[in-house]
């Protein structure tokens, strides 16, 4: 007796369908543990500590969210590597990597699978500040269409770092080492507009290089979003800084599989 | 029917200056089950990678039913079915949810997923843990599980990797079983380090050490390339002076005394079991236990793998 006498042979599963299974697996993971309520929890509560003491949101009297969304790159910065940090290395750890990537599913599509979950799940904390945005709207008038731009754009950029930090966490089994080079990756990333990563090139480096470097700055690229100003340039940017991670994750990992 | 067959030409696998796979060729075709031997660091273990398409080879290929593993890995991989070595899971889900995972990966969908996932327990006996995280497992439970998430497409290949290590002597007898009762219309190769089990479950077996495929012979052949093979060893008292009666002989090319059993081993083509019979009876010898040996497989193991260091 086999299990084909009662079922139908098994199809080839579309991309939409292999990497829609393995968001579903992710995410059953991610709650089957306490993690991803401690997550919550703390990004819920620094996201409000930043906004109502460090932002000082009531003290402004003005009816917006620039302080919510103003420390969002920050916040990112430590929380968003502690999600993508065992997105490869536990898989890599405990040997479930040679099980996912034996399956009839493309490394990309796997690649792709774990990013949408984790920042589904990250999107998720940051539906879960509507709150603060009901706070706003109960105190004054703000500008929702504004604060809809804010939102898309913090979300936006965390796919950036995380991208960023899903590939990272492709080259190593160690979790730790993991987080710790993500944020370092995502420091440079957040501040390369800033005077302190532009000093590092100015003294040598032609006019060129230095434009491309203050260009890929996620804080001078979130600040316009945050404020309301959606830049088609500004979407694609953050797009194709994640799609560029999540190819280098896919190649990172079709060189090195077996370690 | 379509063909079940797996074809490798000239798999090899390089990491740096160490060649871990060195020009493996072979056939294996429907009803083999393969067992693959080898001391620690031989290359099983990679050439299973590279046959389920986890490793791409450093040059060679193999196909799996005519899918060739590197261009098209996905209808390859979609016949086969793998047990990882370790039996790797994710050890946070349920057996229930991880094997639904597997079979949505193996293309069954709606009422399928449980159907299938239900029918891969009942066959491993996980019905009774199907709401356990699989990390709260025993070792044994894991590995059923991992042999749940292989055979739950009913693949025509099974590759499986080490699938009886670890396991107590009961589990492992389960596990043989379960694969003696899957291996008539389908390809298993299993990786092992115990030798009794090729003896037990293959009818193929295939001896590699440093990456080179050393022995292809079937568990009969093999055994019969040890010097104890037809040998005739008895549990006698006096072993010294019946040694010596019937190492005059002509049937007999040496006698050894080992721990208090005489071993007679045979000239060429001799059969010495009712040759030493009949002088047993003519001497009245007082024989406690006498057995004809069919050869050892631990010895010829030894004998093909270091014997290739020591040249």
């Amino acid at each position: 007796m086999s299990p084909s006498d009662t079922l139908t042979p098994p199809r080839q599963n579309s991309a939409v369908q292999a990497i829609l299974n393995v968001v579903r697996r992710e995410l059953t993971g991610y709650f089957s543990t306490p993690v991803a309520w401690v997550f919550i929890v703390i990004f819920l509560v620094m996201a409000g500590v930043f906004t109502f003491y460090i932002g000082a949101f009531y003290e402004r009297g003005l009816a917006d969210l620039a302080p919510f969304f103003q420390f969002h790159a920050w916040l990112y910065l430590f929380l968003v590597p502690a999600v993508s940090m065992r997105l490869w290395a536990e898989e890599r750890r405990s040997g479930s990597i040679e099980l996912l990537l034996t399956l009839p599913l493309t490394t990309w599509q796997a690649v792709v699978g774990k990013f949408l979950a984790a920042w589904f799940f990250i999107g998720l904390a940051l539906a879960l500040t509507f709150p603060t945005w009901v706070t706003v709207n109960y105190l004054g008038d703000p500008d929702n269409g504004a604060i809809f731009a804010g939102y898309l754009g913090s979300w936006l950029m965390a796919g950036g770092f995380l991208a960023i930090g899903s590939c990272i966490s492709a080259t190593t089994r160690n979790q730790v080492v993991a987080f710790i080079l993500s944020v370092v990756v995502c420091f440079g990333f957040l501040l390369s507009g800033l005077p302190m990563i532009m000093n590092l090139f100015s003294g040598w480096a032609p006019q060129g290089l230095l434009d491309l470097v203050a260009e890929f700055s996620f804080l001078s690229r979130f600040a316009s979003i945050s404020k309301g100003v959606l830049d088609l340039r500004d979407l694609v940017y953050f797009g194709l800084v994640t799609v560029f991670w999540l190819m280098a994750n896919t190649i990172v990992l079709e060189l090195r599989k077996a370690d | 029917m379509n063909e079940v067959r797996i074809t490798a030409q000239g798999l090899t696998k390089r990491y740096g200056f160490l060649t871990a796979v060195d020009d493996l060729n072979f056939t294996i075709e429907s009803g083999e089950v393969l067992g693959f031997l080898g001391p620690n660091g031989a290359g099983k273990s990679t050439t299973m990678k590279m046959l389920t398409g986890f490793l791409a080879p450093t040059s060679g290929t193999a196909s799996i039913n005519g899918h060739d593993i590197v261009s098209d890995s996905l209808s390859a991989r979609r016949c086969m079915g793998y047990l990882p070595e370790g039996a790797p899971a994710y050890g946070e889900m349920t057996v229930l949810q991880f094997l639904e995972f597997i079979a949505r990966a193996r293309g069954f969908s709606g009422q399928e997923v449980g159907r299938a996932a239900s029918a891969a327990m009942e066959r491993l006996n996980l019905e009774q843990v199907a709401a356990q995280a699989i990390d709260t497992l025993s070792k044994g439970f894991k590995r059923r599980v991992g042999l749940a998430q292989a055979i739950l497409h009913d693949p025509e290949i099974l590759i499986l990797d080490e699938p009886t290590d670890g396991l107590d002597p009961n589990q492992k007898h389960e596990v043989r079983s379960l694969i003696r009762e899957m291996s008539a219309d389908k390809i298993i190769v299993i990786s092992t380090h115990v030798l009794e089990e090729v003896h037990a479950l293959c009818n193929r077996a295939m001896i590699i050490a440093d990456g080179r495929l050393l022995v292809d012979d079937s568990p009969q052949g093999l055994l019969s390339r040890s010097r104890y093979h037809n040998a005739v060893t008895m549990l006698v008292e006096n072993a010294e002076k019946i040694a010596s009666t019937l190492s005059e002989m002509p049937e007999a090319r040496k006698v050894e005394i080992r721990e208090g059993e005489l071993t007679v081993f045979p000239a060429k083509d001799a059969s010495l079991f009712a040759v030493i019979s009949d002088r047993i009876r003519e001497h009245q010898w007082d024989v406690k236990e006498l057995r004809l040996e069919a050869g050892r497989m631990d010895e010829v193991f030894r004998q093909i793998t270091s014997g290739e260091v020591r040249k």
